[in-house]
């Protein structure tokens, strides 16, 4: 299979009909869910971030074959079938007040963006995770969200060795609007990770109120 | 129809039904716009057709029981997203699932809501 390697296909029961166990839901289900989307390309760390600071499961979309099957440029040699798996990223974060806040990350190219497009839809916002190595890849994302007109934030993932920007550099780099911010990050980090969704939040809230 | 014991004979082999055999062909979802994040819970009504359904579409209803988003119910079944609509949407018209009132999705949620979010992120 294809999607990316996750806990879930070696940690829990391999076709989980055999768990009747409902080890994700929570003994009373979930009331209110809302949604964060993380964007990046690859191995930018998006799989690092939610799972910094939630539960990471895979889940699995399917490519459609007409749109997305032919002449697609090569992926790293693993989506050579005709149909293939794409794996979201999707964490979840429960809170005790009943609200459920669910991260999903998938790849940013525009190739993707059939799948974007279903999700931007209701969501609270998205965070553009980007590589100052690779500053390009995220200028898709940004293209998108701008576009859709979704809150959303430039968190630039600044682990070991990758060089350092300052953050009027990165917004010079992506021409980017003002009012968007820009946090530096370490997706590995827990309290790092945190920063990054409350400042997008907050960055929903003030672009609704202005 | 009663499955094989085993849907995949190993991780590497791929499914052996074709994702949307599953669904008859069909790869698009009838009626209800389901999002991911649209909580879906068992309506609690008799269906004549429950002889005919598939596992997965009784497994999605007993996992109904309680209110279900469709991205847990997607992971927990291990398909496809889109097959996994096509499903839910199926049993949304015929009257064995419906939307969980208390969180109607809007374009943007509430102003409300994202302050009790901030709230909460913050407390984690």
């Amino acid at each position: 299979m294809t999607f990316a390697a996750s806990d879930a296909a070696s940690g829990a029961p391999a076709g989980s009909f055999a768990a009747a166990r409902l080890p994700f839901a929570g003994q009373n289900g979930v009331h209110v869910a809302l949604k964060i989307l993380i964007a990046g390309g690859f191995g930018v760390g998006k799989t690092t971030l939610v799972g910094a600071i939630s539960e990471v499961r895979p889940l699995r979309t399917e490519e459609q074959l007409t749109d997305v099957g032919t002449g697609v440029d090569d992926l790293d040699g693993v989506e050579r079938k005709t149909t293939t798996t794409v794996a979201m990223d999707f964490g979840r974060i429960t809170f005790p007040d009943g609200i459920t806040l669910y991260l999903f990350g998938t790849p940013g190219q525009e190739r993707f963006w059939f799948m974007w497009r279903d999700m931007v839809f209701g969501a609270i916002g998205a965070v553009v995770l980007a590589d100052t190595r690779r500053l390009a890849s995220s200028f898709s994302s940004i293209d998108f969200f701008e576009e859709h007109n979704t809150p959303f934030i430039v968190a630039v993932n600044c682990f070991d060795g990758a060089k350092r920007h300052t953050t009027r550099q990165i917004r010079t780099a992506l021409d980017l609007d003002p009012r968007v911010p820009i946090v530096l990050c370490d997706a590995r980090r827990r309290d790092s990770a945190k920063h990054v969704l409350t400042t997008l939040v907050q960055h929903a809230l003030d672009t609704d109120t202005r | 129809m009663e499955s094989p014991k085993e849907r995949r004979i190993g991780s590497d082999a791929g499914p052996l039904v074709r994702p949307y055999a599953l669904t008859g062909g069909r790869t698009r979802p009838q009626g209800k716009r389901l999002d991911l994040v649209t909580i879906l819970v068992a309506t609690g009504a008799v269906s004549d057709e429950w002889a005919r359904m598939s596992r997965d579409q009784r497994r999605l209803l007993e996992l109904c029981r309680t209110p279900h988003t469709v991205a847990d119910l997607t992971s927990q079944l291990d398909l496809p997203l889109g097959v996994v609509q096509v499903l839910l949407a199926d049993l949304y018209r015929q009257g064995l699932l419906e939307e969980h009132a208390e969180t109607p999705l809007t374009a943007r949620p509430d102003p409300r809501l994202l302050q009790r979010v901030l709230d909460d992120l913050r407390s984690l």
